[in-house]
């Protein structure tokens, strides 16, 4: 990212695993072995090419036009599309799970985007940039002006990312649409899980991402 | 009006070509009586042949064989020196050594599509009922139909499972006609600038070309060789109008401009003073050395009758249902022959129907043909399929 030479907050390079990212390890970890996974927002196909090494058939979509190249001339199933406006092209139940990576805050429509994840997928993955960190809080409370981090330093004028949340309101988003949460965790800047057994709003707090793993609520 | 000079005719005669038609200069395979080729206007085409080209080495298990699909005026000369026009093959940019299709690597298949000119059974040929050329009572074919005859080559050759299908346009049109066909046959595909099914617009480009042919008065009635002569001037007239649909308004005005031809002032008449004109006049001229008018006929009403939904209830999905193929389209932002949302639509289907796809749309400004010219993304993007294993087992 040229952006990143004139602006103060240096990037914080995700802390790696054997090669591959920690977070990306936590959501990979998240899928059931032999699955079909979409992954909406897929980026450069990092995590694809992570699940396809466990011999998971992985798919995406993603909306730059280099992030979509580098991965088909990779051999990676991408297609060029949006969350927005291309996942109403796909069938109910065509995947077992669909993965939205750090892109809900930059939809249109988040509440749209997450219905249609669960209409696809038996279960959803998704993870955000949680609004609630500390750090945010402290910039806006403290400096007055719209909080930027190492992971999201871009201004408010210039920013792809139009509806942010904390952890707090994408929980109470679930029970609004009946989504259910069969796993939540809080990640710190550098991609690691904040330590479980916490309080939410210790997460909500102390997390800089939410992780969450989703499927349909029964009670509709 | 001294200055007006018409689409000259062909230097040489187009002798060479003709003699192409039933003795080419590459491979050819043979099918006789007893093997016709059912075509979908419901004749069986016997005897009849197919002209090939290989590049590259089959291996043991027979699981690298690549066929490429040629385009409307393309052949099966893909990466040789042309026997009629002595220039390198049509595709020297995607096959090759170092090419992302690559002989090294790959038993590469090219061959002239039936109803072409180059060796396949086409107009051109000669009729072996009549001893004269076929004409206008060569029967109308289609895409399934030329796909039907590559399928009885692969099995000549002895494979069962192509590794990958490829093509541009009307190679691309095979190429989903393949997977829609023999989805078992086909391990994976590579799909450029094309579509299911022929648009409106495009029917109505290909209608302008025919009727430039047959309004030559030496047409005759499609019986210009027993008559010997060749309407050059309406086939060159109908090359003209395609290729200005195979380039785009910005291509056009960064190549040419309205800059002058050999000249600084305009001279007042209808030669071709402008550097497009002249370039389109060379383009109409060389071209009708090379092909055949009636071929240009038969080939471009293949395209108009292309649609693969047609044959699925109108349901395009319904083409793909549980396809194992893996496919990779690809699209360019300013062709608007076969523009990106064709290939969306594709994508769409076979996103639906759970298949494996992969799409890419190339940002370029070379139109339509960028799929035959040097551009770096486009290339990068088509060593896709060398990513992938090669083909499972035909067994």
């Amino acid at each position: 990212m040229s952006m990143q030479q004139t602006l103060p907050l240096p990037g914080v390079a995700p802390e790696r695993t054997g090669g591959y990212r920690t977070d990306h390890l936590l959501v990979a970890d998240m899928v059931r072995p032999g699955s079909r996974v979409l992954d909406v927002g897929c980026g450069d196909g990092e995590l694809l090419q992570l699940l396809e090494s466990r011999g998971i058939d992985g798919r995406g979509i993603e909306l730059s036009r280099e992030g979509v190249n580098g991965c088909v001339a990779k051999g990676l199933a991408v297609v060029q599309g949006d969350a927005d406006t291309d996942l109403v092209n796909y069938p109910d139940d065509a995947f077992d799970y669909v993965i939205l990576s750090q892109t809900l805050q930059a939809t249109r429509q988040p509440k749209v985007v997450l219905e249609n994840l669960l209409r696809i997928g038996q279960r959803a993955i998704v993870s955000f940039p949680n609004f609630g960190f500390w750090k945010m809080r402290l910039q806006l409370l403290i400096g007055g002006h719209m909080p930027r981090t190492e992971n999201l330093p871009a201004s408010w004028y210039d920013t792809s990312n139009i509806h942010f949340c904390t952890i707090k309101d994408f929980v109470q988003l679930c029970e609004e649409i009946n989504v259910k949460m069969e796993r939540a965790v809080a990640l710190d800047l550098y991609g690691r899980p904040v330590p479980l057994n916490l309080p939410w709003w210790v997460w909500n707090m102390f997390g800089e991402q939410g992780v969450f793993l989703l499927s349909r609520g029964g009670g509709k | 009006m001294s200055n007006v000079r018409p689409i000259p005719s062909p230097q040489t005669p187009s002798d060479d070509r003709a003699h192409e038609a039933d003795h080419p200069s590459s491979l050819v395979a043979k099918f006789g009586m007893d093997q016709p080729l059912k075509l979908d206007c419901g004749v069986d085409l016997a005897p009849f042949q197919i002209a090939y080209q290989t590049y590259g080495e089959l291996n043991a298990d027979r699981s690298n064989a690549i066929l490429v699909c040629h385009a409307l005026t393309g052949d099966q000369h893909v990466n040789n020196i042309h026997p009629v026009t002595g220039k390198p093959g049509w595709w020297e940019t995607m096959v090759g050594v170092g090419r992302p299709i690559d002989p090294d690597k790959y038993f590469i298949i090219c061959s002239n599509v039936i109803g072409g000119c180059m060796g396949s059974t086409g107009p051109a040929s000669s009729n072996p009922a009549t001893g004269k050329v076929w004409g206008l009572d060569f029967p109308i074919i289609t895409i399934p139909d030329m796909v039907r005859a590559q399928a009885m080559l692969i099995d000549r050759l002895g494979i069962n499972t192509l590794f990958c299908v490829v093509g541009g346009s009307m190679g691309g049109m095979q190429v989903l006609q393949w997977t829609a066909a023999y989805p078992e046959r086909v391990f994976s595909t590579l799909a450029i600038a094309c579509s299911t099914r022929h648009s409106a617009q495009n029917i109505a480009f290909h209608e302008l070309g025919r009727q430039a042919v047959m309004a030559d008065p030496d047409w005759r009635g499609g019986r210009y060789v027993d008559e010997d002569t060749h309407p050059h001037r309406g086939l060159a007239v109908a090359r003209m109008a395609a290729h200005i649909t195979y380039l785009s308004d910005a291509a056009l005005h960064r190549k040419f401009g309205r800059r002058m031809q050999d000249r600084e002032l305009p001279t007042f008449s209808f030669d071709a003073d402008f550097q497009v004109e002249s370039y389109l006049r060379y383009q109409g001229s060389s071209f009708v050395e090379r092909f055949d008018a009636n071929s240009y006929l038969y080939l471009t009403r293949a395209m108009d009758y292309f649609d693969i939904a047609a044959d699925h209830n109108g349901v395009l999905a319904k083409a793909f249902t549980g396809i194992q193929t893996r496919f990779c389209v690809v699209s360019f932002t300013s062709d608007w022959l076969f523009p990106t949302s064709e290939s969306r639509a594709l994508v769409h289907a076979l996103n639906a129907s759970s298949a494996r796809v992969s799409f890419a749309e190339i940002e370029t400004d070379r139109g339509h043909d960028a799929f035959l010219l040097d551009v770096p993304e486009f290339l990068e993007i088509s060593r896709a399929p060398s990513c992938w294993p090669q083909a499972r087992r035909a067994d």
